[in-house]
């Protein structure tokens, strides 16, 4: 089965890390990725720019509206995500465990709900 | 078909029910269809067993009948074609094909142990788990598993479709999960078991202060895993603790349906067996290899109040020990408010009830009546009758369950 895994974390609490510590962790991503990539459970994955970058858009009576920010304001806010394969949720939430953000975020895990024609 | 022939298949449909789901659920990969399998297997049992007599190997011949009316249904049903996933018809066909050994009680062993970790997979909410459990591995009908939620039976079912569709989409993998994790998953597994025996023991609402079925079924799943999992201490420790409280639970509720504290219950009417047992079991769990499980620890308490001759003779020195032991293991508030209860045996209300005071100033357990209902007692044993009857108050408005309200207001009524 396919799994998004969708990385969650305070960004206040991500830049207190400061450069040294953005720096470990930035090289602990690219570890683990290099290890799923070479499990064959890699499909895709990115990290995003903060959330302060972000806009919304809603379409309503065919009128699209774009509003700043996110869809709504949470304590932790979406960083990044892989998109694996995995055998099982066992599985899946075992890789998602050793994501590098795992330790001071959390980690969404979701069955990717396939389109069928 | 005569009576006693009715009565036989009976005991074979009670005996064999969970065995042959739990294999009927791997070897179709889907709840909903192994459930449908096993009526339809059961519905064709009691239309030929009766005249051809019942097979050498029931539980064979209710799988195998189980599987091939289920592979029927696929064929027969696109609604299902597209219910269940590709993989899991060519797995259904391929284990159709395959010659597996029924009579092996391995594979069965397995199977059961499977559909427990699945219904108690940390990914589903806690009572989602529980209510799984009793329905799937217990074979509870829906309707008692809503009772003893206190829920409808419709809210109940569809609380039920909604678990199981969470293991099929999801993926939560019918499978015992690896060493390494395995013990981290036990302690899962126990908390449901757990659960579903301090639910029946002291149920948290309603008007009957012990569901016994609820504790029977939860020591029948406790004997289930010390047999799958044997000489696994946590689950010998939880088999031990449950025994020796549901031992004394005959004599835990009057005639009237009131509370009786342990110092006025009738030793006699104790249930010995359970507590040999229950002793044993302390015993093996405490000196095997391996880590101290906090049940055990819970049930060598339990040992040492039913151990005790009398209530003079209870060694509460070492229950405070023990409870302490507990407390470095595994803390949690009711925990605090069992060793205060304890200490106040040993050093007085005096000293209890600063444990008891600073539990509360924490916040955690606010709401919890035994806490009030403790204070009060320490408080009126100090000759602070104002407070005490102040405390008791706080108690009784905190207290859903009938009986206890019951004694709640008598002990009020009778500073």
């Amino acid at each position: 089965m396919n799994y998004l895994l969708l990385i969650y974390s305070n960004e206040a609490e991500m830049m207190a890390l400061g450069e040294a510590g953005l720096k470990k962790m930035s090289d602990e991503y690219m570890e683990f990725t290099k290890s799923i990539v070479q499990a064959g459970q890699f499909k895709a994955g990115d990290r995003l720019k903060p959330a302060s970058t972000a806009s919304t858009v809603r379409v309503r009576n065919g009128k699209a509206a774009i509003t700043d920010g996110p869809f709504a304001e949470t304590r932790e806010q979406l960083g990044g995500y892989y998109l694996i394969e995995a055998k099982n949720l066992d599985e899946a939430t075992a890789i998602a465990a050793r994501i590098p953000g795992a330790r001071i975020g959390s980690i969404e895990v979701r069955p990717i709900w396939p389109l069928t024609g | 078909m005569s009576a006693s022939a009715a009565g036989k298949i009976e005991e074979v449909f009670r005996r064999e029910a969970g065995r042959v789901l739990a294999t009927l659920i791997r070897l179709l990969g889907d709840f909903d269809l192994a459930e449908e399998a096993q009526q339809d297997a059961f519905a064709a049992a009691i239309e030929q067993w009766p005249t051809r007599g019942i097979p050498d190997n029931p539980r064979a011949w209710l799988i195998s009948a189980g599987r091939n009316k289920a592979i029927d249904r696929i064929r027969r049903e696109v609604f299902f074609r597209e219910k269940i996933f590709d993989r899991e018809l060519a797995a259904a066909q391929a284990d159709m094909l395959a010659e597996i050994d029924e009579s092996d009680e391995a594979i069965f062993g397995d199977d059961r142990l499977r559909l427990i970790f699945t219904c108690c997979h940390p990914a589903l909410n806690d009572e989602a788990q529980i209510a799984l459990t009793l329905r799937e591995v217990c074979g509870l009908p829906t309707q008692a598993v809503a009772r003893a939620f206190l829920v409808s039976e419709e809210t109940m079912a569809q609380r039920l479709v909604r678990a199981k569709r969470k293991i099929r989409d999801a993926g939560i993998p019918y499978e015992t999960p690896d060493a390494a994790v395995l013990d981290q998953r036990i302690d899962g597994v126990l908390a449901v078991v757990y659960g579903v025996f301090t639910e029946g023991y002291a149920a948290t609402a309603g008007t009957q202060l012990i569901d016994v079925a609820l504790c029977a079924e939860a020591i029948r799943l406790g004997r289930l895993l010390d047999t799958l999992l044997p000489g696994n201490t946590a689950v010998m420790g939880l088999l031990a603790l449950m025994l020796l409280h549901d031992a004394r639970s005959s004599s835990r509720v009057s005639d009237a349906g009131d509370v009786v504290l342990l110092d006025d219950q009738d030793r006699s009417q104790w249930d010995q067996s359970e507590i040999s047992e229950g002793l044993a079991l302390v015993d093996k769990s405490l000196t095997a290899r391996g880590r101290v499980s906090p049940y055990a620890v819970q049930a060598a308490i339990a040992a040492l109040h039913v151990g005790a001759g009398d209530k003079q003779a209870t060694d509460w020195p070492q229950i405070v020990g023990l409870y302490e032991v507990l407390l470095r293991l595994h803390s949690t508030p009711v925990i605090e408010l069992n060793h205060a209860v304890a200490v106040s045996m040993v050093d007085g209300a005096a000293r209890a009830l600063d444990l008891v005071n600073s539990l509360a100033a924490r916040g955690r357990v606010t709401q919890y009546h035994l806490l009030h209902a403790a204070r009060g007692r320490f408080l009126q044993q100090l000759g602070r009758i104002e407070e005490a009857r102040e405390a008791y108050g706080t108690a009784l408005k905190t207290a859903a369950l009938e009986p206890e309200r019951r004694f709640l207001a008598a002990r009020i009524a009778d500073i």
